[in-house]
């Protein structure tokens, strides 16, 4: 199954590309700095929606704090530059080598992140370029070292931490959640820990239930903290650099089967929003919300929903902690009706936020409750068949858009 | 080099400051056998808490296996000899010292005076006894150097060099405390003086003072600055049972990493002795077994602390790695002031008392004719007017507004995402006011 979605993202993903990669590419100046990121965002929702001065809003007046988002020299993009085409995986790898470049205090630790590369290659050749201690392989004390992370945070340096698989960060739950996240408000503002806590997680190929954990619905009540999911190599790259440029402790979720993804990405620098979501179809019927690796299941869901005369509107939320309620309450104030696509737990899980935050922003404009789709609220079986039926399947979905839809 | 981690047994009579009481100490402590053990003092004394009438010094028999540091050797050499050279400290020092050993003493007692006054609340944990090893070791420290701390922390704070006064108006929650009174007794930091808190669950603070060496070895070698700040990270004897001390002892060792961990064994972890909870209670010798060098040293008794500090600090700057140094001392009241302490025998506790470091060090200074009853009194008074001074402040400081509950959930207060209208959630007023929900 998980072949097949890897297979079906072939299909699916030059088709949420052509939604905004080109226009995004033929805007003048996208994607560079701070104002023009903005004008790039609405590229990305691919309708202009009338009225709406999003660029403008966008301008943050406060905080000196802010993420300065100083970019090099802009160039104007040039849509003759054909960009380039790399996995997931590699995409990942380029934004921390971007940014590692850019900023000497940029430094990575983790478990094999150093001489093996990652455990999915995500920081491979980073130790032979920048040193052992730039790129720190750590013992296997997942509290100790992300600790260690949040206390070089805290004295300048900017930490990368690498769960090799997210569950293993359950066992840094006390530094992400007393220190990571609290320690900018306990002391009165004055350390900031601009770390970036990454690795991959979901439910894999067969890998068992503690390998198969979605670590999100667990961290989403820590405050302090933003989260982020990656679901494409074009946002992987560029959430992973607006992540380590923001001053803000980010967690960004990964998917371990998502890593071997292709596509093709711009040549000219970008770094996205870390609070916005992605519009990755536009339609009128219902709004599909979605994160990660869902959203290949979404997709081709769309495609048969597509085929028997519906018109989903899917948005990939992306920002797990802070939700877009802009982009999302746009989307339901114009189809009235909500499907959430997700593979957390049932209980507790994203989903039940998203559910709850729609409900009592946009209750006026829902014809229908809102349908949540989550994974089963059971430990993840190896069994591959117990397995497919634990998380949501593509079937699933257009039966729920069918029945939402009615 | 002394304090060297390799296995080697020395029996030297223990000398070491002759003209301090020489009732009890202990300098460093190479690894020894378990044949030390029993003869150990430090063991001795737990035998001792129900027999107070033993006497220490017959306790502290030869078995006892030290290597005294270089800076002791010396002063061993020149001990016999009354002259001034043989003193460790120098008057201004010794001033230095008392002052701030007595600063933590009344702040500490002023802290329980203003609890029990209603003007503040909550755990507060207080250092009295204890305040030999903050003093020992903070004042050997620069600015840039780093401090963690636990909850204890009050008087780690106050060494460093953080005002009386926002102390005192962050322990009363106001808005001038040194973190807007949003983080309490527990959570004391400060960016101009480089103290990382203030933690309240123990060991937490142990990997985020790891981290700030790091910071300063990657300084060093990555950005090639001139860089050689310490990190100080002070826990007690319960934290030494706990699995994110070990993982940080083997990572700091590992990288050669510039921290001192520093164990304030006063023997109790709330009402936990800590020989209950301890299979070797000997903190100590869990540094070698990590490739660093243990020491145990007499907490109660400023100069050895600072002897030993000396060594410690030394070799963190030089890049020579971590040491772990376990100072045994005494708090002189509960874990906290909730804390009826009744489980500690009045007999312990009195025989501490008479070991109070701020008593010895003025002894000390007399003995020594380093300062006079008059300029010790001076600076009591000194002290204890910028102490009242701090009460004023803080009672006369106003409480945070309602606009600083939202402020400083985030460095970056676009983390609270994008509100429904399409504008940062931040950008709505009523966030500013703090009335907005999130």
């Amino acid at each position: 199954m998980a072949a097949a979605i890897l297979h079906g993202v072939g299909a699916t993903t030059p088709l949420s590309s052509v939604k905004y990669n080109n226009s995004r590419r033929s805007l003048p100046g996208s994607g560079i700095t701070e104002r023009k990121r903005a004008s790039f965002v609405i590229q990305c929702y691919g309708s202009l929606s009338s009225g709406l001065n999003i660029g403008i809003n966008r301008a943050v007046k406060l905080s000196t704090n802010a993420v300065a988002t100083k970019q090099d020299s802009v160039t104007a993009s040039t849509p003759s530059k054909p960009g380039h085409e790399l996995l997931l995986f590699e995409a990942l790898r380029e934004g921390l080598e971007e940014e590692m470049e850019r900023d000497p205090w940029v430094c990575v630790m983790g478990e094999d992140v150093g001489h093996y590369g990652g455990s999915y290659k995500v920081t491979k050749g980073l130790a032979d370029k920048y040193g052992d201690l730039r790129v720190l392989d750590t013992p296997i004390a997942e509290n100790s070292f992300t600790g260690m992370g949040i206390g070089a945070a805290m004295t300048g340096l900017r930490p990368i931490v690498e769960g090799m698989n997210m569950g293993f960060l359950l066992l840094a739950f006390n530094q992400i959640s007393n220190n990571c996240g609290m320690l900018h408000y306990t002391s009165g503002g004055q350390f900031k820990i601009p770390i970036v806590i990454r690795g991959p997680g979901g439910v894999g190929r067969q890998l068992g239930a503690e390998h198969s954990q979605r670590l999100e619905s667990y961290f989403q009540s820590i405050p302090g903290i933003q989260m982020v999911a990656c679901s494409t190599p074009y946002n992987a790259k560029g959430l992973m650099k607006a992540a380590i440029r923001s001053d803000n402790p980010v967690i960004l979720f990964e998917h371990v089967l998502l890593y071997n993804l292709k596509e093709r990405i711009p040549d000219e620098e970008y770094v996205l929003s870390l609070e916005e979501s992605e519009m990755v179809r536009t339609g009128d019927h219902v709004t599909i919300l979605t994160y990660s690796r869902m959203r290949y299941h979404v997709m081709q869901a769309a495609k048969t929903l597509v085929n028997k005369g519906y018109d989903p509107e899917v948005i990939d939320i992306r920002s797990l902690k802070p939700f877009d309620l802009h982009t999302i309450g746009n989307s339901v104030k114009k189809t009235h009706r909500v499907v959430i696509v997700e593979e957390c737990m049932r209980t507790g899980g994203i989903g039940a936020s998203l559910t709850a935050s729609i409900n009592e922003h946009f209750h006026d404009y829902l014809d229908a409750p809102i349908v949540c789709l989550s994974s089963q609220d059971v430990p993840t079986p190896y069994a591959g068949t117990l397995e497919d039926w634990t998380v949501v399947q593509p079937a699933q979905i257009v039966a729920a858009v069918e029945q939402l839809c009615r | 080099m002394a304090c060297s981690a390799t296995a080697k047994i020395i029996h030297n009579p223990l000398v070491l400051s002759s003209s301090r009481s020489a009732e009890k100490y202990e300098s460093c402590c190479k690894i020894s056998g378990p044949s030390s053990l029993l003869g150990s003092k430090f063991l001795g004394k737990k035998l001792l808490s129900a027999k107070s009438a033993i006497s220490l010094a017959s306790r502290r028999s030869g078995a006892v296996v030290a290597v005294s540091s270089d800076v002791v050797k010396e002063k061993k050499v020149k001990s016999g000899s009354s002259a001034a050279s043989n003193l460790l400290i120098t008057k201004e020092e010794g001033l230095v010292l008392y002052e701030d050993m007595y600063l933590g003493r009344a702040f500490e007692d002023m802290c329980a005076q203003m609890y029990y006054r209603g003007k503040m609340f909550g755990f507060v944990h207080l250092y009295n006894g204890q305040e030999a090893v903050s003093t020992g070791f903070i004042k050997l420290l620069k600015q840039e150097d780093c401090v963690v701390s636990t909850y204890r922390d009050h008087v780690h704070s106050l060494s460093k060099g953080v005002p009386a006064r926002q102390v005192m108006s962050e322990l009363f929650g106001k808005t001038t405390g040194c973190c807007r009174g949003q983080g309490g007794s527990m959570h004391m930091f400060s960016k101009e003086h480089n103290v990382l808190g203030g933690f309240a669950f123990i060991g937490e603070g142990i990997p985020v003072a790891t981290g700030a060496a790091f910071t300063s070895k990657y300084k060093r070698e990555v950005l090639k600055e001139d860089c050689d700040e310490v990190t100080l990270a002070f826990f007690g004897d319960g934290t030494c049972n706990n699995g994110q001390f070990f993982e940080c002892l083997n990572m700091a060792a590992l990288w050669k990493l510039p921290i001192v961990f520093v164990v304030e064994n006063n023997l109790w972890a709330i009402g936990m002795s800590h020989l209950r909870s301890t299979s070797d209670p000997q903190i100590w010798k869990k540094g070698p077994a990590f490739g660093m060098p243990g020491v145990h040293v007499d907490g109660m008794d400023v100069l050895k602390v600072r002897e030993v500090a000396q060594e410690a600090i030394g070799r963190a700057r030089r890049g020579e790695g971590p040491t772990l140094v376990e100072c045994e001392t005494y708090r002189f009241r509960g874990h906290s002031l909730a804390d009826p302490d009744e489980l500690r025998d009045p007999a312990e506790k009195a025989r501490y008392a008479t070991r109070d470091p701020i008593t010895a060090l003025k002894k000390y200074l007399f003995e020594n004719n380093l300062a006079n009853e008059a300029e010790l009194k001076a600076v009591d008074k000194k002290i204890d007017e910028i102490i009242e001074d701090s009460v004023e402040f803080a009672d006369a400081s106003p409480v945070p507004a309602r606009n600083q509950l939202l402020e400083n959930v985030f460095a970056d207060p676009r983390g609270f995402g994008i509100g429904p209208d399409g504008k940062y959630r931040c950008e709505d007023p009523k966030f500013t006011e703090g009335t907005a929900q999130v």
